[in-house]
């Protein structure tokens, strides 16, 4: 059974983003527990990309901070495995850029995330359009191909990324680039109300969550809620000894 | 026979190069795009306005010029330069913006983006912009505005804002990721004009068409046995080459940046030395380590130092029509003082690679042959440059 199947069953999901190997190695494996221990639901895990196009500023220097202390898709992939020694049960996803995945192979990035236990691959730039070959190949080692939706994508391909996707829907909230600025909730629950229309899947919101209360707001629209630039930027903000205790009430006041 | 003149196919794709590689908010604007271009690049009255423009606007035809001085020096073929450095603003690069900022026009957008590495193609946009009353804002990598002074001053002329991009190489690949990431977030008034045949689908196919007038009017000037031009992300090669493509008897040779040399990896020759992957929208030859990552390129040329290339390059590549080859910084900078010397043209250092290779070919072939080379920008850019080299303060 997927580990999807469970989680999206409460009022509204929380799903933390955080980049791996930010802003260390050996600290991403105890943030995704404490994550969890503060209330994730799923984690999702971004593989560090020396061009991250989509990305704001913060994501983009988190990106950098791990490229820098080593971190590869390979030693994504090892954190992945090593955090599922403790944890069975909470999904976990990857995100993040087509480059590392082709050069590593389609195939072989496939069975090396089904090894680690990974339950969802979302390439942020890799539109259906371009992912049949992909997508099949992660469909046929059980892990979830995800996408993304925009206040921009049309009924048409609201309906053609319904049809392959699996795992849940991530919806950006707006026109822009991770950590931007305020979202208009009246103008993403129009939008979720059309993408229901088409999907069943559960559907995650993210971009520009900026703190508990906007949060809470797309909770009451939404299956889940994404923070990614606003737990970034706090993680960058805060020394390293201190991370894990300062996420853990970050993540706990969301969850409220 | 391959069918040079079918691709890209309707998704934009050159065999397995090219596509559509871009986040989901890009895709709709990106349709928007190609059903503008598709339309009007057959509406007689935008393609008037355009042959008007290039005429009176840019200065074309541009002239083709037997390079006399230079060919007897070397001693083989003639030598022909296509004289894009005489375009208004001083390269090819304003071929495309005039033709992008004629569809902006068309398709409602008042505010004009660019990324720019050397600055030429940022000059070129915001010359447009002035032209058309449109506000513009050229992104630009911190190094190369250091590399690039006077140009980054013309901009500000022409009254575009020049935004200095910090993150990564600070080159040209930074402010094309910032570039896009200005136009995911103000799609709706905001025209990305895209200076080189990279991108997502359809900027490799538009931006050629603009380019081919090049290759156009070098086939009604003359008819060449070899065709030669530097390629970064490849527009003022595949300007030239692109109508000459189905004449089997040229040789075409395109001429990317092999810096300190391909041995030493300071370079940015992805053709000669990289491999596929997918960067800045579409899938072609790039530099990347083997997670993945791009890594930085090195050349003396701001122009070309790009860890990409346009995806028909690629697939021309790999049909084995174009040659393709490299030439280090210390051979362009010969052919730059060479050229200078000897026919008083000094060249981009851009350009100075397609020469620099054109040194190397022209005495292995008879006097009777004739060489193109692509002149695709003037010199006067990278004196800085230049004398700093030579150890000169100006």
């Amino acid at each position: 059974m997927s580990r999807f199947t469970n989680c999206f069953n409460k009022k509204a999901a929380l799903i933390p983003f955080i980049t791996a190997g930010d802003p260390n190695p050996k600290l991403t494996v105890p943030l995704m527990h404490t994550l969890v221990e503060a209330g994730a639901d799923v984690i999702e895990l971004g593989i560090p990309f020396s061009d991250p196009m989509a990305d704001g500023p913060v994501i983009q220097r988190a990106s950098e901070r791990a490229l820098a202390a080593g971190t590869s898709l390979t030693k994504v992939l090892a954190m992945v495995k090593q955090f599922r020694i403790d944890n069975q049960t909470t999904p976990v996803v990857l995100m993040g850029y087509l480059n590392p995945i082709e050069i590593m192979g389609y195939e072989q990035f496939a069975k090396a995330a089904q090894d680690a236990q990974v339950d969802g691959v979302l390439t942020v730039d890799l539109p259906p359009e371009e992912a049949t070959e992909f997508t099949n190949i992660l469909k046929n080692y059980k892990i979830a191909p995800i996408f993304l939706l925009a206040p921009t994508t049309t009924t048409e391909r609201i309906k053609k990324i319904a049809s392959q996707a699996e795992g849940y829907l991530y919806y950006v909230s707006l026109k822009g680039v991770t950590g931007s600025a305020n979202l208009d909730l009246n103008s993403v629950a129009e939008k979720l109300t059309e993408i229901k229309k088409y999907s069943n899947l559960p559907i995650g919101v993210g971009f520009g969550i900026k703190d508990a209360k906007t949060a809470a707001q797309v909770a009451t629209i939404s299956d889940a809620v994404i923070v990614g630039s606003a737990l970034v930027q706090l993680i960058e903000n805060t020394s390293e000894d201190k991370i894990l205790e300062v996420v853990s009430a970050f993540i706990r006041e969301f969850n409220e | 026979m391959t069918d040079y003149y079918n691709l890209p196919d309707e998704n934009g794709h050159f065999g397995p190069y090219g596509g559509l590689f871009v986040s989901e908010t890009l895709m709709q604007p990106l349709d928007e795009l190609k059903k503008a271009y598709e339309y009007y690049k057959q509406d007689p009255e935008f393609l008037a306005e355009l042959d008007h423009d290039l005429k009176h606007f840019v200065g074309r035809p541009s002239p083709l010029y037997h390079a006399a001085r230079w060919s007897e020096r070397l001693g083989g073929a003639q030598i022909y330069l296509k004289r894009e450095d005489l375009n208004h603003t001083g390269a090819h690069k304003i071929n495309n913006t005039v033709g992008q900022a004629l569809l902006a026009k068309r398709m409602g957008k008042k505010r004009i983006i660019a990324e720019t590495g050397a600055g030429q193609h940022g000059v070129a946009t915001a010359t447009v912009a002035a032209r058309f009353g449109m506000e513009c804002v050229v992104y630009m990598g911190a190094e190369d505005i250091k590399r690039q002074a006077i140009n980054v001053y013309r901009m500000r002329l022409l009254g575009a804002e020049v935004r200095a991009v910090e993150s990564g190489s600070k080159t040209l690949k930074d402010a094309l990721n910032e570039a896009m990431r200005d136009w995911v977030t103000n799609v709706d008034n905001t025209f990305y004009i895209i200076g080189t045949v990279a991108g997502p689908h359809p900027y490799p196919a538009m931006v050629r068409d603009f380019q081919t007038i090049i290759g156009r009017e070098t086939r009604e000037q003359i008819s060449p046995d070899v065709l030669i031009a530097c390629v970064g992300g490849g527009s003022n090669a595949i300007g030239l080459f692109y109508p000459f493509l189905e004449d089997k008897h040229v040789s075409i040779y395109g001429v990317e940046a092999a810096g300190d040399g391909l041995e030493t990896g300071h370079h940015a020759a992805p053709l000669c030395a990289g491999k596929p992957g997918v960067l800045h929208g579409n899938r072609t030859y790039l530099m990347s380590d083997q997670n993945g990552q791009i890594i930085e390129t090195h050349s003396i040329s701001a122009g070309l130092d790009y860890p990409g290339v346009g995806p028909e390059h690629a697939w021309l590549k790999d049909s084995g029509r174009v040659n393709y080859v490299a030439v280090t910084d210390k051979e362009a900078l010969t052919a730059f003082h060479d050229l200078t010397r000897l026919e008083g043209i000094i060249p981009a250092l851009e350009s100075s690679h397609a020469l620099a290779y054109c040194q190397k070919l022209a005495p292995t072939l008879d006097k009777d042959k004739i060489i193109v080379v692509n002149l695709s920008g003037r010199g006067d850019k990278d004196i800085h440059t230049v004398a700093t080299l030579e150890g000169i303060e100006i």
